[in-house]
């Protein structure tokens, strides 16, 4: 019984955190503001989930589940920060900077934001 | 207080997990850019990880957490790929 309401506030707790995520990712003015909220926030969340599930539900083999588990936890921060580099050198547009823009000369970065609609065949012929 | 119902709870989960299902597909379909859409697929992930999870407790059956643990791999994969192309894009060397 014990085991069981434990689990449910972890699902409970899981969904929340997903739908706070949501709510940034919809609602945030830029793409790296949206981005730390669909890291962390869904990132926790799911994990939450995952683990409520684990200790709720009767799963035979738990053992996918502790590996989704970790790997959620090793690899979202790594592809975010992946994501959040080929942003800023592709020109994102920065919001709610204050003073100004603090990676300025440091990394590369395009004056205008990508164009929508521009195909990939340049890269892919460069190899 | 009648006994807590594992299955019937994941189920009412499945459907409030709409919410954030559907405000991820709006950031989809908004954009405006190549990496909005990137950040609103790894959302998307988070989502369906969870529905998989819930499944599993809703019908009983375990395999479903395999479903999650594919879905994230291949998130991981797609979302290092797309970086790389983006960011070759605009430093051709």
């Amino acid at each position: 019984m014990t085991r069981v309401m434990v689990g449910t506030m972890l699902l409970v707790l899981g969904v929340v955190f997903i739908t706070l995520a949501g709510l940034g990712v919809a609602r945030l003015p830029d793409v790296f503001q949206r981005m730390h909220a669909a890291t962390k926030a869904g990132g926790i969340g799911t994990s939450l989930l995952v683990l409520g599930v684990l200790v709720a539900g009767d799963i035979v083999q738990p053992i996918s589940g502790v590996l989704t588990i970790g790997f959620m936890l090793l690899t979202l921060s790594v592809a975010s920060q992946l994501l959040a580099r080929a942003a800023y050198i592709s020109g994102a547009p920065l919001q709610g900077l204050d003073r100004g823009d603090p990676l300025a000369g440091i990394l590369g970065r395009a004056s205008e934001p990508e164009d929508e609609g521009a195909d990939f065949s340049s890269t892919y012929e460069e190899g | 207080m009648t006994m807590l119902d594992l299955a019937t709870v994941a189920k009412v989960l499945i459907a409030a997990l709409a919410l954030p299902l559907a405000l991820a597909a709006y950031r989809m379909i908004k954009g405006p850019g190549y990496a909005d859409r990137f950040v609103a697929l790894d959302m998307l992930t988070a989502v369906v990880v969870s529905l998989a999870a819930l499944t599993a407790v809703a019908t009983g059956r375990g395999a479903f957490l395999d479903i999650g643990l594919g879905v994230a791999l291949i998130n991981f994969a797609s979302t290092c790929a797309f970086a790389t192309f983006l960011e070759r894009r605009r430093n051709p060397q």
